[in-house]
């Protein structure tokens, strides 16, 4: 274990499906850095999922929940029309490019999104550790959704903390909050965002700390958090590997995801991470562009690391070790960490993470809509980009899977905006 | 630690004066580094025993309103790591007596980094640190090379801190332990005074420590009822509030903002001397 926080680069490691340690580190990254009145917790929710997780009752449960909540699994769909498009798109550069492109449909979920899949977990274990009352952060909305609508389901009381500038753009699902009981708060310190959110969940937490479950959206966070949310969500990739092999008898090539704390990603990624033959994308947001200060949120891809809402892990930060708030279109990419796992499988280079810009998404937006009939939602319109550029580089024989993390419906109104339409 | 430090002559002192520490909080660079700094220089004479002195961040997770508003002025005009370095070293060439100790968050040493960071500070005067988010799961980090340069490490001890955890949080400590009153943020809810004085006594049959007890401590009665039964009190948001109160419509300081830190430090200090301390017999 490094001690200084400047360790070079883990290289090469017998198997990237390991991590975490026993102290909650992916090499340098992750741990468990929070005030000492949540430690005692955050060790008593380490011993409370070990226990779960091997606990065939409890994975009973979430199965069961999954199939008939959750409507999981969700499909593996071919999107025949954008794989068109693509190969005429490396025809016309004189190339004969262009993978064959699968949308992995988590947009089908109930509640819209891959949230639920971490939501069903942790609220089965929020009730076997007997704590009576839940709170989350959520930027887009859409993991306070699925934390608000499992809450209903079980008949537990439920705060979420969204930032007011979230609150403004993401309208549909903070009514869809209330709807489901919940409360929601409007964080206006800082730039009204997915970090001030966080920050007053955290906040609320130390204050309530003996009866309050905590459901954190992302794989990020204090151990055991990110693995925690890694194993709920990996039923993405663990689906994927079974669906693919029954479409075309054999593992993708490809895998892209969006990144904000990158839950889906991890979800989807973490299954492959030892088929070396597997190439892996992880797509942050690029704002305004990386060369804009403070207008992007791409954490590793233009950030350096640091340590925030207990772990280390790529941040935005100035040279004084401040947060930035960053920018992006899309409020649930618009945090300025990421996952300690996705930044240790950028450093030991398994997976490949790079930035689309605001523009890039929107045109991958509206490109899906068109095409495919599915109204994405603006966080994997940013995967949805890359698949466009990268897609055309490859061979048409390319088995590429794309997390289709959620739907486009919350995102309507603030893409009218940007599109200078009237609805 | 077989140095003695600072921290240890000073708790020694009061000890032997029967009475418990008055230590007070200001956040680095609040509302602005000169003001900031004529602030220091008052706080010895106007009664504060130990001064602990807020490295601002962006992200101050276990801070109330009154501290989080403290952070974004001093950052607003200009606050840095090397300042709040520079503040103490200018303090320092004035006062060779009184403790200070730097409390905050992780990132802004992280990235310094760490190791320069200890440095600086081991040469700026600092006497100890207290850092929110870094727990003795992490002691090699920070706290163990701190304490290898005779920077004492001083832990947060809470209500939530229980007798399998407390060794744990004791092990690495030195200076003082800082009792945490509430389960909270700082400056919100009100410490119920005997369940305190029963915390404070635990920990001490744990440790030969002082024990201070912070984190909504706001008035002079409050801080005599705590004092009696505790080797310090520690005042923040009440005086970060008197700042507050004191600017400007345009947010910058007046004539007032140092005078009226300095005189509520005053009556909080003259509540201390009056009460009789209970220290900790066991050090």
């Amino acid at each position: 274990m490094a001690t200084d926080g400047r360790a070079a680069p883990v290289s090469g490691p017998n198997s990237y499906r390991m991590g975490p340690d026993e102290r909650g580190y992916f090499g340098l990254f992750g741990g468990r850095f929070v005030a000492e009145t949540l430690m005692p917790l955050i060790l008593d929710l380490e011993q409370a999922y070990a226990a779960a997780r091997s606990d065939p009752e409890f994975q009973a449960e979430l199965s069961s929940l999954n199939t008939h909540y959750a409507g999981r699994p969700s499909p593996l769909y071919f999107a025949e029309r954008l794989t068109e498009h693509l190969q005429q798109a490396s025809a016309s550069a004189g190339k004969r490019g262009g993978a064959k492109v699968y949308f992995k449909r988590d947009e089908l979920n109930h509640t819209g999104s891959h949230k639920i899949n971490n939501c069903i977990g942790q609220i089965l274990l929020a009730r076997r550790m007997r704590k009576t009352r839940i709170i989350a952060e959520t930027g887009a909305g859409q993991h306070g959704v699925a934390v608000a609508t499992v809450c209903a389901r079980y008949g537990l009381p439920c705060e979420i903390f969204m930032g007011a500038t979230d609150v403004e753009r993401q309208k549909p699902n903070v009514f869809r909050m209330k709807l489901l009981g919940a409360k929601v708060n409007a964080v206006t310190a800082g730039a009204g965002t997915l970090k001030d959110a966080m920050n007053e969940a955290l906040r609320d937490w130390v204050t309530n700390v003996r009866d309050t479950y905590y459901i954190i959206g992302t794989a990020a966070g204090p151990h055991p958090y990110p693995a925690m949310v890694r194993d709920f969500q990996s039923v993405i990739g663990k689906e994927v590997r079974d669906q693919m092999m029954e479409a075309e008898g054999r593992l993708p090539d490809t895998l892209v995801a969006c990144i904000g704390g990158g839950s889906n990603a991890i979800g989807l990624f973490h299954p492959f991470l030892d088929d070396k033959a597997v190439k892996i994308h992880g797509v942050e947001a690029g704002g305004h562009g990386l060369d804009v200060p403070n207008g992007h949120c791409a954490s590793m891809t233009g950030g350096k690391p640091g340590v925030l809402h207990g772990n280390r892990t790529y941040l935005l930060q100035d040279d004084d070790g401040q947060i930035l708030e960053g920018h992006s279109i899309s409020a649930g990419l618009d945090y300025p960490g990421v996952g300690p796992e996705h930044s240790w499988l950028k450093d030991t280079g398994r997976v490949t993470y790079v930035a689309v810009t605001d523009k890039e998404a929107l045109e991958a937006f509206q490109l899906c809509t068109r095409l495919e009939g599915i109204i994405p939602a603006l966080e994997p319109s940013h995967a949805l980009a890359h698949v466009c550029k990268l897609a055309p580089t490859l061979p048409q024989n390319d088995l590429l899977v794309m997390n289709m993390c959620g739907r486009g419906d919350k995102d309507i109104f603030s893409v009218a905006e940007h599109l200078g339409m009237k609805m | 630690m077989t140095v003695e430090t600072r921290i240890d002559r000073r708790f020694a002192a009061l000890k032997r004066d029967g009475r418990a520490a008055l230590v007070t909080f200001v956040t680095a660079g609040d509302p602005d580094y000169e003001t900031c700094a004529r602030l220091l220089a008052g706080l010895p004479a106007a009664g504060a025993d130990v001064i602990e002195l807020g490295m601002p961040f962006s992200d101050p997770m276990a801070d109330g309103p009154t501290i989080q508003a403290s952070s974004q002025r001093a950052l607003a005009a200009g606050q840095t790591m090397r300042k709040t370095l520079a503040l103490v070293a200018g303090f320092r060439k004035q006062d060779r007596d009184t403790p200070i100790v730097l409390m905050g968050y992780y990132n802004p040493i992280y990235v310094y980094p760490a190791e320069a960071f200890l440095d600086d500070a081991k040469a700026a005067g600092v006497d100890g640190l207290i850092v929110v988010d870094v727990p003795p799961e992490a002691d090699d980090e920070l706290c163990l090379p701190a304490a290898g340069r005779g920077l004492s490490f001083i832990r947060l001890a809470t209500p939530t801190t229980d007798s399998r955890r407390l060794p744990a949080v004791l092990a690495n400590s030195s200076g003082f332990v800082y009792y945490v009153s509430i389960t909270g943020i700082t400056g919100t809810a009100t410490p119920d005074v005997e369940a305190v004085h029963a915390q404070v006594d635990r920990i001490r049959r744990a440790t030969t420590l002082p024990v201070a007890v912070g984190f909504g401590v706001r008035t002079p009665e409050q801080a005599e009822a705590i004092a009696r039964g505790a080797d310090g009190v520690v005042v923040g948001s009440a005086l970060v509030e008197a700042i507050r109160r004191t600017l400007g419509p345009d947010g910058s300081a007046t004539g007032q903002t140092v005078p009226a830190v300095l005189e509520l430090v005053k009556s909080l200090g003259s509540g201390l001397r009056t009460a009789p301390g209970r220290p900790n017999m066991a050090g």
